[in-house]
């Protein structure tokens, strides 16, 4: 960013608001094509058992639904961050999902084997999920491998392994062979599951708890930690050019780990958050295929153009839809519709830095109209937007 | 032993078939992460046709307008990835995670619609894919990725089209400074992946099974096939080879348990764990003469220096 001449408050305003702007429009045109969609499947039920029931998520089944979507809301801003932190410094994490699903086998292992009380089995979640995101790290430090190959290697590494020593050739400590799944928490160490602190209660749910408050900490931590620290400014000076960095007596190279390492720590400690809600349980014969939650994760940053408490928002959005999704009437949609429907719009969060270059353009336009001497501001983000 | 070798060439020439897609497509100048998403829709429409077409059509025309369907489906669907990258400058990787991600949510779609049903199952008869060499039964496909194989190291080697797409890979503004539409070519480079990747998602669908479930897409074999690639070092018989190579693990996956090889105790999550370990051990190895090429992954600015 800038730092000689900061841009002024109404630039970064609008700076801003051109973010949100083009994700409103991801999202418009997004929602646009899923109605499109259910208007071919079955056009007599399209707009009120159709679309009406995604746009009213889980409020549907007030207050049921509201609960069941803060329960997925907390994993899915924890993922989100996850990307968005790597993001900042110039790395892809994909590997989200790999981290993801180590972090919901230490958040099991302490829970169900070690009885450990639930921040424990938290904080072994994020350890777990940061060894994972520091191999891809340590691959891309010194061996100069794309950090998206690795990560996608190792989450399936990560997947085969997490299965093998659950399922224990089905006497794995941890897994309940009557239910092929693990354990039920509740039942097997009640002290490791996260407080409700009658959330459960208020949503007539059994596992909504504050992991959604703990959750949102942790955005307002990641935002200090990326805008208000020297650490935060390197990271993103990596990102931005990592020979400047270098060249600034920066180590880029501890600062790539660094960065995928508190990447995959997020992420794991979103498995933690969602395990330990004793919602549900791991299912290591059917899990073939790697959690969506480290893939929606992509979609909540990329939605919120990275913002740590943007991502806070756009996993809320993502969630409501998908519960409201949950609700349509299988008789006439598949459920699925949701998925598609989130997969349009970060497929158009790919090209959305396009929509925000257009609508920054539109804004900076009327501004000049109405303030021509304001013309300090535009030349700096015109510097800005290039990068 | 013959059940090893059947499982081998069957899964090796899907890994061959979509790695070399995925050749085209890098050499091209494009990162294609979203071979998974173009095998699912290639696979969908391919199985779509051959459980639509009336019982008595001819197995000759029955695998013709399958694999015809899945390419180009495969096609059609690389074009939103070529679209995003090359016109609109996006974010390769992105913009594939996305495809993946959208790809499993259509077939889903696309398949409990077709059924009418909640299931996303959808039953086929694939005899007319599958035949027999003494007790030996293969798929068409193994010829048929002989063929494509051969065609593939031709057009990438032996011809202008292909020294003009490697060139656009490796150096884009010295390729335009010689009047190659840069452009052109990526499109290209993607299509060819898309058609490449569709018939790989047909071939890892129809041969092994009757009822494909498409809530499992096509469990990371796309990814797979990356892998491949890069162990194959973007060349097509080193593709072949590390494709078969595997495969081999993979097989060995699926009879683990059933032959003599279940007194050693590993179960088929270690021998599926083991491809990527090894492809992980190789780039490690190879990272400081990598083959790769040299502008994948960078958006071409006919502006940019």
């Amino acid at each position: 960013m800038a730092k000689e001449n900061k841009p002024s408050l109404g630039a970064s305003l609008r700076q801003k608001s051109g973010g949100v702007l083009a994700a409103l429009l991801c999202i418009l045109i997004g929602m646009l094509i899923g109605l499109v969609v259910l208007f071919i499947i079955n056009p007599s039920h399209a707009w009120k058992d159709g679309f009406l029931r995604i746009i009213q998520g889980g409020f549907y089944d007030f207050p049921y639904g509201v609960g069941k979507t803060l329960t997925q809301t907390a994993p899915l801003i924890m993922t989100g961050l996850s990307v968005a932190f790597a993001f900042k410094t110039g790395l892809f994490n994909i590997g989200a999902a790999g981290q993801y699903t180590l972090g919901a086998f230490g958040a099991l292992y302490c829970a169900l084997v070690l009885n450990l009380p639930w921040w424990a089995c938290l904080l072994a979640s994020a350890l777990f999920g940061a060894l994972w995101g520091a191999i891809p790290g340590i691959f891309k430090a010194y061996l100069n491998i794309n950090e998206v190959i690795t990560s996608i290697m190792f989450n399936w590494i990560g997947l085969y392994l997490v299965n093998e020593i659950i399922y224990g050739r089905g006497s794995g400590v941890m897994y309940d062979a009557h239910n092929t799944r693990t354990w039920k928490i509740a039942e097997k160490a009640p002290k490791s599951l996260i407080p409700s602190c009658g959330m459960s209660e208020l949503f007539h749910t059994n596992n909504t708890t504050i992991a959604i408050f703990l959750a949102i900490a942790v955005a307002v931590l990641v935002w200090v930690i990326l805008e208000k620290t020297t650490f935060g400014y390197e990271l993103k000076a990596v990102g931005l050019n990592k020979n400047a960095a270098r060249y600034a007596g920066i180590n880029e190279k501890k600062n790539i780990i660094l960065s995928m390492t508190i990447a995959g720590a997020l992420a794991g400690f979103g498995a933690g958050l969602f395990y330990l809600s004793g919602g549900s349980e791991w299912n290591p014969l059917n899990s073939t295929s790697l959690p969506a939650m480290g893939f929606n994760g992509i979609a909540t940053a990329l939605l919120a153009n990275s913002h740590p408490i943007g991502t806070v928002f756009s996993s809320l959005f993502i969630s409501h839809i998908t519960v409201g999704g949950a609700y349509l009437p299988t008789k006439y949609f598949p459920t699925e519709i949701a998925d598609l429907i989130s997969g349009i719009i970060i497929y158009l969060c790919a090209f959305s830095m396009l929509f925000r270059g257009v609508i920054e353009k539109k804004l900076l336009h009327k501004n000049d109209m109405a303030n021509a001497n304001a013309d300090t501001a535009p030349k700096t983000e015109n510097g800005k937007e290039g990068k | 032993m013959l059940l090893l070798i059947k499982y081998t060439l069957l899964y090796g020439i899907v890994l061959m078939l979509v790695a070399l897609g995925g050749m085209f497509s890098e050499h091209s100048g494009v990162i294609n992460i979203a071979l998974e998403g173009i095998m699912v829709i290639g696979g969908l429409a391919g199985v779509l046709t051959t459980a639509s077409l009336p019982k008595g059509t001819a197995p000759v025309v029955v695998v013709i307008a399958a694999i015809a369907a899945a390419a180009l489906a495969g096609m059609l669907y690389s074009l939103l990835l070529a679209f995003a990258s090359i016109n609109l400058k996006a974010d390769q990787t992105i913009g594939g995670t996305a495809l993946n991600m959208l790809a499993t949510a259509i077939a889903i779609v696309l398949a409990k619609n077709f059924n009418g049903s909640t299931s996303s199952k959808i039953s086929y008869t694939n005899k007319a894919f599958l035949f027999k060499i003494g007790d030996l039964e293969l798929s068409v496909f193994i010829p048929i990725g002989i063929i494509l194989l051969i065609v593939s190291y031709i057009v990438m080697y032996k011809t202008r089209f292909g020294l003009r797409l490697r060139a656009c890979g490796e150096h884009p503004q010295a390729a335009d400074s010689v009047g190659i539409n840069v452009y052109k070519m990526r499109y290209a480079g993607v299509l060819i992946s898309g058609f490449l990747g569709g018939i790989g998602g047909l071939a890892y669908v129809i041969p092994s099974v009757q009822t494909w479930n498409f809530e499992v897409g096509v469990a990371g074999t796309g990814f797979l096939a990356l892998a491949v690639m890069i162990f194959g070092q973007w060349k097509p018989f080193n593709i072949c080879g590390a494709a078969m190579f595997f495969a081999v693990f993979k097989s060995l996956a699926n009879i683990a348990d059933s032959t003599a090889l279940s007194s050693l105790g590993w179960s088929s999550n270690i021998y599926n764990m083991m491809p990527f370990i090894a492809s992980m051990v190789i780039l490690a190895f190879t990272s400081k003469n990598s083959q790769a090429p040299k502008a994948e992954g960078v958006p071409y600015d006919k502006g940019s220096r």
